[in-house]
Order: structure tokens, then C-alpha cells, then sequence
């Protein structure tokens, strides 16, 4: 396999083998050591020196299920720190199909405002892949719905896109990497942290790729991956969360509202209340009986990406049945929901597809029209207020430029003192103060305010991978840190995050995804190796932020989290700096 | 014979659990009566709530477990497995 090195400066590519040092990493782990090793930290994001790496999971592209995942490193321009954002998509499998493990772009093009694509296909007679620019300005300045469908017909039905939308044209803080999903929607996103801009900086918009012909991923022990597969297979068939028809196929993410909403943890107007009262109206029992009703029949959710078995994708209809949206997630839906004390799912659904639409993250989206609610801007509960915002986004009017620039900038221009960031970066969809140990991920991440960073939300409110006192702060420190290891793991692996709440209560689906790996690599890595892999790549991140002058004053959530109290528990984040500190000081 | 003063508790079920009662909806509460002391277990048992599905329980907004024992005016609110992020 190659690493593929993309330079926009004089659009140039080059092949290089992949060092020794490398061989064994994929997705996170092989984004961040690149990041880590050749981005000069204190650079510009939106410079010539940051670079923006691809790279797919090490199972990924092989017939492993539910690990159809890429991931996409850079500094980012949100958090001034690196990044890896992660996306399931086709485009995932196709990168190392065509015998690419990592594509690397580098470089800045002197003219302003111009864009090109990159298309990718396989040489069958020179053995390697094909690399084409080719100008894209025709597809700049417009909604992805209206060009995606322009993408496949110039480059056949087959293909695999990755791009950026006008977000990232405009280098908003909030602009994501679009990817295609399985019907050629522009819907998966490697959202979060602003690497649309850094793709736009680059002057690049779209990444086509076309794996036709192409050799696969090598698997050098077919016996023992298969039988990882295998057991990872079984875990996911049979655990209720993650089997067919189980909670996840059945009412997507977004089934989280309810739970979030009882647990006194579901964030509502900017972070304001722990409860939503229209959070029932929102949920996925009412996306999927709203479904029912309105399409005459049950919807189960479909994949995003080829080989998923979980299958948690959702599609929201309108009254005629036509599809308003997919995907509604949890994030979203909260985030455009009750973040801004909106209770229509016709309006988020809308809103959803509006951030696809002009290549937003709507975690960051959401967060930020919450604090600009908060300022006044529009009063809360106001749908087309909010719609109209997004647009403004969208056009690139000043306002939109103010909010697309992300949830801390934005209260830092309008004035709000309640900013619900971490290292700039807005805060997903648990509240800190009703569920302790998140927000001691949200503190301490190299990403910024994450969620999906440490997610002890499975053992604090899921019951998966034991029961925690949620609002407790005893060993949340340590309990933060061991699920940034073993993420950081899984995002190297290939596989969805939400494989998780199979594997961490059923230990022979855990053993399978270790197997897997040592399928794929020729390996011999055990339980424990792989979380201490996680923890060594966590620690190349945490010294590129250090580096890039992140502090452990940027370790700490915003003060008014230590200081107003949320209903309904009244709670504060009680967490002390010392413990906080600890999640990586003992690493 | 004693007899044991009755309460109320106000119950919502969500996800797999609303096809137990006809006609709920996810999150929509409705009261139950039922013998002072009596504990969630036993609520789950009135319910005919299989109890394996039972896998999250809260009340007035706190995670309990099934031997919790239910106090008059208490809100509870049943899970089954699930999962998101
Ligand atoms: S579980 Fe959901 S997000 Fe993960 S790969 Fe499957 S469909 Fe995509």
C-alpha cells in the first residue's frame, strides 16, 4: 500500500511507500501520528503548512462488518488543536481498496477562490492508482443536494465522493467533510472541528474516488480474521442494542432524547435546563411511530455505509411521505431541537438537511444558534428564525459568517457569557452537571468538547459496561480516561463507535475485534496492547496541543458550570482541576 | 388480615417497552395504584413488563435498581436496551 501525497500548490501527486513506523496504524491512529509528526503545531489551520490526512480504519475495505469508517486529521481552526473527525462511508472502503492507506494533501494554490476535484481510479496496467485534477468551479457556491447528483454523472454511478460544501468554501470554524452515503445522499459527515475549511483553504473540493479494478485491502491471516469476524458478528447480532430490529435499527440515536431528557441531562435552550418538555415529541419512539403513521407502515433504519449490521440510520417523512431528511441523529436532533428549545421534527428534520446541504457540522450548528438565541438574536422556540440563521450560513452574510464561525466565537461577538465550548469546540448532547464523567471528557479531550472522545455515558446512564452514578464524581476521572484509550483504539481500527455497546459487555466480541486487527496486520496484539496503542496515540495528540499552546487551562469547562446550579438536580460541575489533570497526567 | 394502604406512582415506558400497554405512547405518563411499599419489581410484575427488557430504571430523574422501593407521588420511568451517541 501508498501513501498518497496530494500538493494543491502546483497540483501535483506522488506515490510513496508507506514507512515502517506507519504500517500498523489506520484511521485515528494513523491521521493523528501524521498530523502529529509533519504539521508545525503553531501554524495556520487555514495556511499553507497544515495539512489534511485521510486515512481509512486497518479493517476497513476488508469484509469486515460495520467498519466501513475513514478518518480525517488536521490542525483544526475550531479548536486550534489537531483533529480527527470520522465518517462511515463507502469512500471509506474504496481509499485502501485502491492500495491508498493514507492520502495526505498538502500545499495551498496561489490563485484565490479557485477549486478543483481529484479523481481517483485504478491502473490495471501500470499496477497503481491514477490521479486526475480537474476544475471544479462549476459545483462552488451551491447546496450539495444540487451537486452530488452533478458528481455521478460526470463520473459514473459507482463512485465514492468526499468534499466540502460552501462552509467549508467560506472557512467557517463549522464546516465538515461530506461523504457520500449508500444513496448517494451528501449525508456523512466527518463533521466536527472545522476540516471543511481546512479542505477549502486547500482550494480542494471534491475527492472522487472509483475503486473499479482495484486490488483490496492484503489480509495476512485469513484464518484468524475470519474467526475475529466471526465473533464480533455474533456479539453484535445478539446484544439488544446493536442486533437487528434491536434499539439502535429500531429508533436510531436519536432514541437517546428520552433517556437524556429523564435523567435531567438533556441540555435545553443553550444549556439553560437538564429537561425539554417537548423532549417526548423529538425522541425516536417519535420519529419511528411518526414514520408508521405517515408512510402506512414500520421503518427500521438503514446503513450508512456498506457492511453494517447495527444499521442506525433513520429518514424522517412529511405528511405526504416524502423524505424531509436523513439521517436525524440524537446529536442533531437535540442540538437543532431542544438546544434551541424547537419541539418540531419537521423543522429539524429541515434544518438537518440544511446543514448537509451547505457542508455544516450540526453539532456545532445547533450549539451556536443556542448562544445566539441566548443573545437575542432570535428568541428560543423560533423554527423559521433558526432556519432562516442556517441560511444566512448558508449565503455567507455577515450574521452567518459571525455563527459559522462556531459556537465560542460566536458568544465571544454577541456577547454571551453562558458559552457552552471546550477549547472553542461546542458541547454535544449530555450536560456536565447532571452526568459527571462526560464532561470530564468534554474538559480533557485533545478534540475539544466530544462526546464520542470517552463516552462514559454506556456505564452513567446505558447500564452498558456496568452501572456508574451519573452524577457522582468518584472515579470519573479514571473511568474518562480508560474510554479515551480504548477509542482512540477503535477509531483506529475501522470499526463504528457504536460496535461498543456490544463489545464492552460481551468480551468475546471485544476478543474478535482484537483478532481482526492481527488478521488483517500479522500482529499479535492482545486486550491490553491495544488499549495501551489507544493511550500512546492520545499522548501524540496531547503533545501536538501542547505544542500548538493548549494548555491545561484549556482543560476545564467554561465557569458557568461550576457556577449556576442545573435543574432539575441543581447541580453544579464539581469536579476538582487536580482530577481533571490526572485523566492525562496518568496516562 | 392487614390491609395495605394503596399509593400512586406515576409511570412512563419508552422504546420496546410501550407495545406492553395498548395504546401508550413513549413518554406519555399515566398513574397506577398500587400497595404502599410495594417495590419497582413489583410495579414491573403489575405492569407485565418482561423484566429482562427492564434494563433502565429512573425515578424523579435518579438510576435505580428493580428492589428499589416506591415512595407515594415518585415519577418512574422504564428503558429497555438502548443506545446512540
Ligand atoms: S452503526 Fe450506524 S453510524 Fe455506525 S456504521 Fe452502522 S449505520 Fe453507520
Amino acid at each position: 500500500m501508498w501513501f498518497l501525497r496530494v500538493n494543491m500548490t502546483d497540483r501535483s501527486a506522488k506515490l510513496e511507500g508507506v514507512p515502517a513506523q506507519y504500517k500498523n496504524l489506520g484511521g485515528r491512529g494513523l491521521t493523528s501520528s501524521l498530523v502529529a509528526e509533519e504539521v508545525p503545531p503553531l501554524c495556520h489551520p487555514l495556511g499553507p503548512n497544515n495539512k489534511l490526512v485521510f486515512a481509512s480504519g486497518i479493517i476497513t475495505g476488508t469484509p469486515a462488518n460495520t467498519a466501513a469508517r475513514v478518518s480525517v486529521g488536521g490542525k483544526s481552526p475550531l479548536t486550534g488543536g489537531i483533529k480527527e473527525a470520522n465518517a462511515g462511508s463507502s469512500w471509506a472502503q474504496d481509499l485502501p481498496s485502491l492500495g491508498i492507506k493514507a492520502l495526505v494533501v498538502e500545499g495551498q494554490p496561489k490563485e484565490k477562490d479557485k477549486f478543483w476535484g481529484i479523481h481517483i481510479t485504478w491502473d490495471a496496467a501500470a499496477g497503481k492508482p491514477k490521479i486526475e485534477f480537474f476544475d471544479a468551479a462549476e459545483y462552488t457556491g451551491a447546496n450539495l443536494y444540487a451537486v452530488f447528483p452533478k458528481v455521478y454523472e460526470r463520473f459514473g454511478e459507482k463512485i465514492s465522493i468526499a468534499g466540502c460544501g460552501v462552509a467549508g468554501e467560506f472557512k467557517y470554524g463549522n464546516s465538515g467533510i461530506v461523504f457520500n452515503d449508500m444513496s448517494k445522499r451528501p449525508s456523512r459527515y466527518a463533521g466536527r472541528g472545522g476540516l471543511g475549511a481546512v479542505m477549502g483553504s486547500k482550494g480542494l473540493k471534491w475527492i472522487v474516488l472509483n475503486e473499479k479494478g482495484s486490488p483490496g485491502v492484503p489480509i495476512v491471516d485469513k484464518a484468524l480474521f475470519e474467526q475475529g469476524r466471526k465473533k464480533m458478528n455474533d456479539a453484535l447480532r445478539t446484544h439488544d442494542i446493536t442486533k437487528p430490529k434491536g434499539g439502535l435499527n429500531t429508533y436510531g440515536t436519536a432514541v437517546l432524547i428520552n433517556i437524556m431528557n429523564e435523567a435531567g441531562g438533556l441540555p435545553t435552550r443553550n444549556f439553560s435546563s437538564g429537561r425539554f418538555e417537548q423532549a417526548a415529541q423529538i425522541a425516536g419512539e417519535a420519529i419511528f411511530e411518526g414514520n408508521k403513521k405517515r408512510l402506512g407502515q414500520e421503518l427500521y433504519n438503514h446503513a450508512c455505509s456498506p457492511g453494517c449490521i447495527i444499521q442506525c440510520s433513520n429518514t424522517w417523512h412529511d405528511e405526504q411521505g416524502k423524505e424531509i431528511s436523513s439521517c436525524v441523529e440524537y446529536e442533531s436532533d437535540w442540538a437543532l431541537g431542544a438546544n434551541c428549545g424547537i419541539g418540531d421534527l419537521d423543522a429539524i428534520a429541515e434544518m438537518v438537511d440544511l446543514c448537509n446541504a451547505y457542508g455544516l457540522d450540526t453539532i456545532e450548528a445547533g450549539a451556536t444558534l443556542g448562544v445566539a438565541m441566548e443573545a437575542g438574536v432570535v428568541p428560543f422556540g423560533d423554527a423559521p428564525g433558526a432556519i432562516n440563521l442556517i441560511h444566512e450560513m448558508g449565503k455567507g452574510t455577515p450574521m452567518g459568517r459571525i455563527l459559522g464561525a462556531g459556537t465560542g466565537a460566536a458568544g465571544l461577538v454577541l456577547g454571551v457569557t453562558r458559552i457552552p465550548a471546550v477549547k472553542g469546540q461546542g458541547m454535544p448532547a449530555y450536560e456536565p452537571r447532571a452526568v459527571k464523567g462526560i464532561g470530564i471528557t468534554y474538559a480533557t479531550s485533545t478534540m475539544g468538547a466530544d462526546h464520542t472522545a470517552g463516552y462514559t455515558i454506556a456505564p452513567e446512564i446505558l447500564g452498558v459496561s456496568g452501572k456508574q452514578d451519573p452524577l457522582s464524581p468518584e472515579g470519573k476521572a479514571a473511568l474518562s480516561r480508560a474510554f479515551q484509550a480504548t477509542t482512540a483504539f477503535i477509531d483506529t481500527s475501522g470499526h463504528c463507535l457504536f460496535i461498543a455497546f456490544a463489545i464492552l459487555d460481551i468480551a468475546s466480541g471485544f476478543e474478535g475485534m482484537v483478532e481482526e486487527c492481527n488478521g488483517v496486520l500479522g500482529t499479535n496484539w492482545t486486550n491490553d496492547s491495544i488499549v495501551k496503542l489507544g493511550g500512546e496515540i492520545l499522548k501524540k495528540e496531547r503533545a501536538f496541543n501542547e505544542a500548538a499552546g493548549l494548555t491545561k487551562a484549556h482543560d476545564r469547562l467554561p465557569e458557568f458550570m461550576q457556577t449556576q446550579p442545573l435543574p432539575p438536580h441543581n447541580q453544579v460541575f464539581d469536579i476538582s482541576d487536580t482530577a481533571l489533570d490526572s485523566v492525562y497526567g496518568e496516562l | 388480615m392487614s390491609v395495605r394502604e394503596l399509593m400512586i406512582v406515576r409511570v412512563r415506558l419508552f422504546a420496546n417497552l410501550v407495545q406492553y400497554r395498548p395504546g401508550a405512547k413513549a413518554g406519555q405518563p399515566f398513574d397506577v395504584e398500587l400497595a404502599a411499599g410495594s417495590t419497582l419489581a413489583e410495579l414491573i410484575a403489575h405492569l407485565q413488563l418482561p423484566r429482562v427488557q427492564v434494563k433502565v430504571i429512573f425515578v424523579n430523574g435518579i438510576g435505580v435498581s428493580q428492589d428499589y422501593v416506591i415512595q407515594p407521588g415518585d415519577e418512574v420511568g422504564f428503558f429497555s436496551p438502548i443506545g446512540g451517541g
